[in-house]
């Protein structure tokens, strides 16, 4: 693998090389490759169990043990802890979705400290998400799976982190509430923002990819642009079993 | 009639304190999942301060209501940041026994120089004397003692229920994972978590001194009570500790009236039945 480019307006927002990372003694990644250019969504397909997850968790610093080379804005982040990758301007939003039932969902909401300027305002993320207004007050976990998956990402768009990192968004959700994420993420994209993305589902991912790589057994074992995306049917077919 | 009212008072009395020490060990517990029975050492400590402030400095019982808090909560935090921190993610038990063996290292080096016996610690000249409440006789210190531990109690409760800070406290209590990938600086919150616990403490002991005089295992005795009082309240709850703390001060109260031979049973009696019924404590959550 060729070394990062230099810090020119073309390196990679992040640059993950021979990734191999461990939970306790089982051994997940076996070492994942990919890069994420700025303005970008790119997102990692692959089975249940393949890893995307704990890739998304290892940039973030919250998988112990952890090797290779994570670079953010061309900082090695490999070693860093996660509290220092996210004031670089690094949002989570995981799987879980992670909402607290001890806070509200205005507390939930205003929970991810600003790690820069020019993050939303409160009355913008409203304008994204109307629901969330009407429930500042409910206990968080109190919310539809919907809601609460609203209230995950609008958390981290406060912050003024322009790197998202989604863990499957529109899992176990309704058709209508898939297409207001889905606007949501190419409203952020047009605004500048770079995604990773995690999907299992790839007619949503294909609404707002720009590229795509396969994970395989902790392994990236594949990879192509959106333009690419008929020509690789057959293959996208076999690798993900639908 | 007077003596129900005495004792009532004797169990407000009581009960504010079960109340501070539950308090902070209730803090405690959520953040560092650590019960820590260094507790009642830490309590004796803020005592001993107070009592070192006044006799080695002649600073008086005002700012030893401050300094003591501050100087232990400094103490426990080096015990956090050298040791306690080590523990995170292994078996309750080495918490346990890690707080444990520090309360009997602390006490063992107080009692090698100040012995068993108790040493005198004046009420403040403000708080001396009593009123006659028509019913009652209340001494002034000792309603003092109630007011501004309920105070102090409540104001806890206010940090952590109702402000940011607590929120990120609350959130890093149920997922310290996450709120460290939030840009928070977790381990630090829980230093500072477990000086606020160690806090409530060393005040409790400095509230305590002018009533029950400064001994080395003064805390020793009143650590038991307070862990069976935290069993009954459950670890779960900021206000359960505090209702819980007052109430079981109040019910042993009652009961050295109306039974004197069950005062000093009441509270593991109570604390067997709320195991059997109801194991995680009346408001407390599943571990
Ligand atoms: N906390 C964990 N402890 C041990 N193994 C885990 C843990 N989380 C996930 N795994 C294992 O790691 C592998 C990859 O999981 P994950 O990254 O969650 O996959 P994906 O997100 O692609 O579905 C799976 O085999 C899973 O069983
Ligand atoms: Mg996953």
């Amino acid at each position: 693998m060729a070394e990062a480019p230099a810090k020119t307006t073309g390196a990679p927002v992040l640059s993950v090389q021979n990734l191999e990372a461990w939970y306790g003694e089982s051994h997940i990644l076996h070492g994942i490759n990919f890069n994420v250019n700025a303005g970008e969504v790119v997102t990692l397909l692959g089975r249940n169990g393949a890893g995307k997850t704990t890739t998304l968790k290892s940039v973030m610093g919250i998988i112990g043990k952890r090797t290779g080379s994570i670079r953010f804005n061309n900082e090695d982040i490999t070693r860093t802890s996660s509290d220092k990758i996210a004031r670089m301007g690094v949002a989570f939003c995981p799987e879980e979705r992670g909402i607290f039932a001890s806070l509200d969902v205005r507390e939930n909401l205003l929970l991810p400290p600003i790690v820069r300027p020019g993050g939303l305002s409160l009355d913008q993320i409203f304008e994204l998400f109307p629901n969330l207004k009407e429930r500042l007050n409910s206990q968080g976990t109190k919310l539809s799976g919907g809601e609460q998956q609203m209230l995950a990402i609008a958390r981290i768009l406060r912050t003024g982190a322009r790197f998202l990192m989604l863990d499957e968004p529109t899992e176990g959700l309704a058709p209508v509430i898939i297409q207001q994420i889905g606007h949501t993420i190419a409203r952020l994209k047009s605004e500048g923002f770079t995604i990773l993305l995690v999907e299992q589902n790839f007619r949503f991912a294909a609404t707002v990819a720009d590229r795509y790589y396969i994970v395989e057994h902790g392994k990236v074992i594949d990879g192509f642009a959106n333009s690419e995306l008929q020509a690789n049917m057959d293959k996208l077919h076999t690798y993900l079993g639908v | 009639m007077q003596a129900l009212y005495a004792q009532l008072l004797v169990g407000l009395i009581n009960g504010s304190f079960y109340a501070l020490l539950s308090l902070g060990l209730a803090v405690i517990f959520g953040m560092l999942n650590i019960i820590n029975f260094a507790h009642g050492a830490l309590y004796m400590m803020g005592a001993f301060c107070a009592y070192f402030l006044l006799n080695l400095a002649g600073i008086g019982y005002w700012p030893a209501l401050i300094i003591a808090p501050i100087v232990v909560g400094i103490f426990g935090m080096i015990l956090e940041r050298t040791m306690l921190q080590w523990l995170s993610g292994l078996d309750h038990l080495y918490g346990l026994l890690l707080t444990f063996g520090i309360a009997l290292i602390v006490q063992g080096v107080f009692q090698n120089y100040f012995g068993s016996s108790g040493l005198p610690y004046a009420i403040p000249d403000e708080l001396k004397g009593g009123m006659n409440l028509g019913f009652m006789f209340l001494p002034i210190y000792r309603g003092w003692v109630v007011v501004f531990s309920l105070i102090v109690c409540l104001a806890t409760w206010y940090l952590i229920e109702k402000t940011r800070l607590g929120a990120n406290l609350r959130a890093a209590t149920e997922n310290p994972t996450l709120v460290r990938a939030f840009g928070i600086n977790v381990p630090r919150m829980i230093t500072l978590t477990y000086g606020l616990g160690v806090g409530l403490a060393a005040l409790a002991g400095v509230l305590s001194a002018p009533i029950n005089q400064v001994r080395p295992l003064m805390g020793a005795d009143l650590i038991i009570v307070v862990f069976a009082v935290v069993v009954i309240g459950g670890m779960g709850s900021i206000m359960g500790s505090i209702i819980t703390g007052f109430s079981l001060g109040v019910i042993e109260g009652l009961t050295k009236y109306f039974y004197p031979e069950a005062s000093n049973t009441v509270v593991f009696v109570l604390m067997v039945l709320v195991l059997l019924v109801k194991p995680t404590g009346l408001t407390g959550r599943a571990a």
